[in-house]
């Protein structure tokens, strides 16, 4: 009887393995190939000489000491992470303030969920699209420069993207505008979720809300921020859609805004698979290690 | 927003002053997040000549013109969204339904690779799509798949950040009593999945659909790598190519409303449906 | 022992590469995946380059198409075959009808290679495509026409149809442009591209005291005179040129070495002035530095932007000035056109027939129709102000004082035209030419606006040539 029951189980059980198959399959077929392939084109010469292939020839190491010693990796890894700094700092602490107040009972702001719709909304928005409304509005003759002179800001156009300062400050800008809203909303649940008796017992004390805060409320959003931080660190090392449209590709000026995304795109572009697998390999170690990160923080809450 | 705080130590702002600071810095961010959108609804309003003689806060009349050379002109912009629209329903949908089974398998049954696999999936989760996009192009290439849309649409099967949020859901949502008790009815097991267990699943699947349809819709890199015919391509690569292309620019009244028809439904969706997108972020992602 | 160490890594590889599936990421798409770790075997030290001309010098063309594929960057040739083409009906803007046959137009942005590696897949891709989608007709530019002219992917329109007689009229640099190295015209060109010096009527009369082509060529006679010219308009408020680079095309058409010279990056002396002008230019504010065909660039076809002259050849004038635009200069008449400080070229658009295209009799007689034909010719320059690939008809019409252009306000700038087309000079052309051009023009801007050195500036043109041909070095 008790052997019955326990094969009926391993019967059901089975199911667990079927309904794994499509999930398995095309991860198998779309991500884990492709990966292989990658990893495996990083040791070959191979790319177009106008229209006639050139490779593919095996050359060791050669792609990765190239994209190393030539400086291009060093450059856009720095790059890309002072553009990710820039928008990261402001976006965080400008979402600890508003899930602050969004959760403060006592404050009992109207029209809260007004506000978070409005804050949340750029991160709908299309980021090619916005990269290009933010390329029209600060060119030279755009909207931006024109207001700024009407208002006797300014008597000659600022060129927003010929400078390292404003066009990084551009990308950063608008990443911090695209994921604010997100942010805010990650940590406000996370305070939510914080035992209110706390609060309260706080406030018997006679705590200020700014000791509360920076006392109960930020060690015990710990966790979350540390999600926060990393996940959004993954997505600072993947920025290239709004520096790409913005910059035309070109990371202007002097390629100060170029991310590392947008240098393997170029090689992907001109069809130099050998350069950019070796780029894509040294992303994926740096990814790999931030996963990693994560992971062990994510199974770490598991128990 | 630190000097609040600093007062707020010093003299312990009354619960007033700090609503009223509150208020202002919430109106000043709500007009910096919308300010670019109505500067986007204004010009596309006016026309060529009118942008270049500068800005101002009035609308004109030009919409109209500017929407009639979009239609007519050779970036075709309707196709665009047509073409964004298949790729980010198909795939949002097969990615919400495929994750809400594979959450299924690892969350209900109990088999020898299951925490194998849990492990594996989540492992991988971080790692970017960019990464592993040389050897997807070349394989894309091999099968002879491009410019369809099938690399962007069965890809979003195995998805597995949302994976991990349908199965952050089912524990807390789908009991394993629910299961047996559809066994001892005689439910079979993929019956009891699609009959039982999704309808219990709903709210997360709306938030995911919402989520991956947004994500697919805006998606610029992949589509970019495969795409590389006009009637085939989605919205993203059109905006990319208005930046590029020379000719495309003598009629900025034109480069506007383009930009403001690939904003423009997403926006109208998310005001529908904006409470439960905003409520449904939270969930999931973080344990809270 | 280097090539047992070669071998053992090679079988590392092929085994890989069968692991994998899909080891080569050679577009060229022969499916299975033994065949490519095989590839992967053979070139191992064999670096040179395989000839694609090797095997498929056999022209295939026929004319059983329904569907004729156009494949171009921008709308100007769309225009001319739907305003001249006898017989051409406009469906929408990406599709037309000639008989029964459907013209289908794919148009792709040139910039940053954006059109040639779109061309490129469609050629690699055209033996394997299905009927409809075979491309038929392309466009080429004087920058990469040799690129695609010297292999077998393109036809000689002989082989279509079109024969020496035919083009005898053309004039010889649009045919030199073409002709692959076997002597084969591969394409022709409705359009002769000269330079003018374009100038605002407006600012010469203010500045200079006249607004005929005499004071002002006088002006602008030489450089020193040009960048004198350029501190007085400065002081009025104009500024010289709308950018820098405006006036990079008669720098780089006067050079005397090509920019790719034995497989290296090569800068010319007369280029590196270029460079010395503009920057000084740059500094005394006499110039912007904005991009070609940006707004900022295009806001000095109106009277607000302030701009005193263009470079450029006839197209530019028909095809960007926006003379339906009633509040710019063209529509005014505001223009004047003069020699300038140097002759030069820019441009020019030849069409191409596709190895394999299945409409050659179609393709052949656009051909014929937009570049022998003299009475449709004709009828491009009274429309559109260009300038046509007919000599004859050319002096004809640059005698003719009953011709004269709207936007040069009722001169005839053909005489101009009949003389600059005989000195250009066409010989120092290369392959790379598109991606060197715009790869200078921006890392110079950086230059000029003071980011960076000459020095940092040439390693990001550097950087960016070499990104784009990886075959090249410097």
């Amino acid at each position: 009887m008790a052997k019955a029951k326990k094969s009926q189980v391993v019967k059901y059980n089975k199911w667990g393995y079927i309904f794994l198959i499509p999930f398995v399959l095309v991860y198998l077929i779309f991500q884990l190939i492709p990966l292989f392939t990658t990893i495996y084109n990083s040791f070959f010469e191979n790319y177009r000489q106008g229209i006639v292939q050139v490779g593919p020839n095996f050359v060791g190491f050669q792609n990765f000491v190239t994209i190393f010693t030539n400086g291009d990796i060093p450059t856009y890894f720095s790059n890309t992470m002072i553009m990710w700094i820039l928008g990261f700092v402001p976006q965080i602490l400008i979402s600890l303030l508003l899930g602050a107040w969004f959760s403060d009972t006592r404050l009992r702001l109207k029209c809260a969920s007004f506000f978070k719709t409005v804050i949340y909304m750029p991160n709908l928005i299309m980021a090619s699209a916005f990269a290009m409304l933010f390329f029209t509005l600060f060119s030279d003759i755009g909207p931006v420069n024109s207001l700024m002179i009407q208002m006797g800001l300014i008597s000659q156009p600022y060129k927003f993207l010929s400078h390292t300062i404003s066009a990084r400050g551009l990308v950063a800008f608008m990443n911090c505008l695209m994921w604010f809203g997100n942010t805010t909303i990650l940590l406000m649940a996370g305070m939510l979720g914080i035992d209110s008796a706390l609060f309260e017992a706080a406030q018997v004390d006679g705590a200020t809300s700014t000791q509360v805060f920076f006392k109960i409320t930020l060690p015990l959003l710990r966790p979350i921020l540390l999600y926060v931080l990393i996940t959004s660190l993954i997505g600072g090392l993947q920025m290239f859609d709004v520096p790409q449209i913005l910059t035309n590709g070109d990371g202007s000026p002097m390629r100060t805004s170029m991310t590392l995304i947008m240098y393997l795109n170029k090689h992907l572009y001109s069809k130099n698979f050998g350069l950019a697998g070796a780029l894509s390999v040294f992303l994926f170690i740096i990814t790999g290690i931030l996963s990693l990160i994560v992971f062990k923080f994510t199974t770490q809450e598991e128990k | 927003m630190p000097n609040s705080e600093y007062n707020d130590v010093e003299g312990g702002m009354g619960i007033v002053a700090r609503r009223i600071l509150a208020y202002i810095v919430l109106i000043l961010l709500t007009v910096l997040c919308l300010f670019w959108f109505y500067v986007l609804f204004i010009n596309s309003t006016r026309s060529n000549a009118e942008l270049n003689r500068g800005f101002t806060l009035l609308p004109s009349t030009y919409f109209a013109q500017n929407l009639d050379n979009v239609i007519h002109g050779t970036l075709p912009i309707f196709k665009g969204m047509l073409n964004s629209f298949i790729v980010a329903a198909s795939a949002a949908i097969l990615s919400t339904y495929f994750s809400a089974m594979t959450a299924y398998a690892i969350h209900v049954y109990d088999f020898k690779a299951k925490k194998a696999i849990f492990t594996f999936i989540l492992a991988v989760m971080m790692i970017p799509t960019q990464v592993t996009a040389l050897g997807f192009v070349s394989l894309v290439n091999k099968m002879k798949l491009t410019n369809t849309f099938i690399p962007l649409i069965i890809p979003a099967i195995a998805a597995p950040a949302i994976f991990y949020y349908m199965k952050q859901y089912m524990e807390s949502a789908l009991p394993h009593a629910i299961v047996e008790a559809a066994r001892i009815d005689g439910s079979p097991e993929y019956k009891t999945f699609n009959t039982i267990s999704l309808p219990i699943m709903k709210p997360a699947m709306a938030v995911q659909l919402i989520f991956s349809f947004v994500a697919n819709w805006n998606n610029y890199f992949t589509p970019a790598l495969v795409l590389n015919k006009d009637n085939v391509k989605t919205l993203p690569i059109l905006i990319a190519q208005l930046r590029a292309a020379d000719f495309l620019k003598f009629d900025m009244g034109q480069v506007y409303v383009a930009i403001a028809l690939s904003i423009a439904p997403v926006i109208v969706v998310y005001l529908c449906l904006s409470r439960f997108i905003v409520g449904g972020v939270a969930v999931g992602s973080v344990k809270g | 022992m280097k090539k047992k160490l070669l071998s053992a890594l090679l079988s590392v590889a092929m085994v890989s590469a069968l692991l994998v599936g899909c080891g080569d990421s050679a577009p060229a798409a022969e499916a299975p995946a033994a065949d490519t770790a095989a590839e992967a075997e053979t070139p191992a030290d064999d670096t040179a380059a395989e000839a694609p001309a090797a095997e498929a010098t056999e022209w295939t063309v026929s004319d059983d198409g329904k569907v004729l594929n156009i494949y171009c960057w921008n709308e100007e040739f769309k225009s001319r075959l739907t305003d001249h083409y006898p017989g051409y009906e406009e469906v929408d803007a990406t599709h037309g009808k000639i008989g029964d046959v459907d013209v289908v137009w794919t148009i792709v942005p040139s910039d940053d290679n954006a059109y040639q590696n779109n061309l490129d897949e469609t050629l690699l891709g055209q033996a394997d495509a299905a009927a409809d989608d075979k491309i038929d007709l392309f466009l080429v530019e004087a920058d990469y026409a040799l690129k695609y002219v010297d292999t077998p992917y393109t036809v000689p329109v002989t082989e279509l149809g079109v024969t020496d007689a035919d083009v005898a009229e053309q004039y010889q640099y649009t045919k030199d442009v073409v002709t692959d190295s076997n002597g084969q015209l591969k394409g022709v060109s409705w359009q002769g591209c000269p330079g003018v010096l374009i100038y605002n009527r407006e600012a010469a009369k203010e500045v200079l005291g006249a607004d005929d082509a005499d004071t002002v060529q006088a002006a602008v006679k030489d450089w020193d005179t040009f960048q004198a010219t350029a501190a007085q308009m400065a002081d009025a408020g104009y500024k010289m040129t709308a950018t820098a680079n405006d006036s990079f095309r008669v720098f780089s058409n006067n050079v005397s070495t090509k920019w790719v010279e034995n497989g290296a990056i090569n800068i010319d002396a007369n280029i590196k002035a270029w460079v010395d002008m503009s920057k000084e230019m740059v500094d005394a504010g006499q110039t912007g530095t904005a991009d070609l065909w940006s707004d900022d660039w295009s806001a000095g076809f109106y009277p607000e932007g302030k701009v005193f002259c263009y470079f450029g050849p006839a197209w530019l004038i028909n095809f960007c000035m926006a003379a339906d635009d009633a509040s710019s200069i063209a529509a005014k008449g505001g223009w004047g056109a003069c020699k300038g400080p140097q002759g030069f070229f820019w441009g020019g658009t030849w069409i191409c027939g596709a190895n394999g295209t299945d409409n050659a009799s179609l393709v052949a007689d656009i051909m014929k129709q937009l570049t022998c034909n003299a009475d449709i010719m004709t009828e491009i320059v009274k429309a559109d102000d260009d300038f046509v690939n007919n000599q004859s008809a050319m002096d004809a019409m640059a005698a003719d004082a009953s011709y004269s252009s709207k936007v040069f306000g009722g001169i005839n700038p053909l005489p101009m035209y009949v003389e600059g087309v005989k000195t250009i000079d066409l010989s120092k052309l290369t392959n790379y030419d598109q991606g060197c051009n715009e790869e200078f023009q921006k890392a110079m801007k950086d230059y000029f606006e003071g980011n960076a050195t000459y020095e940092e500036a040439l390693d990001v043109f550097y950087k960016g040539v070499t990104e784009k041909y990886p075959e090249l070095t410097y």
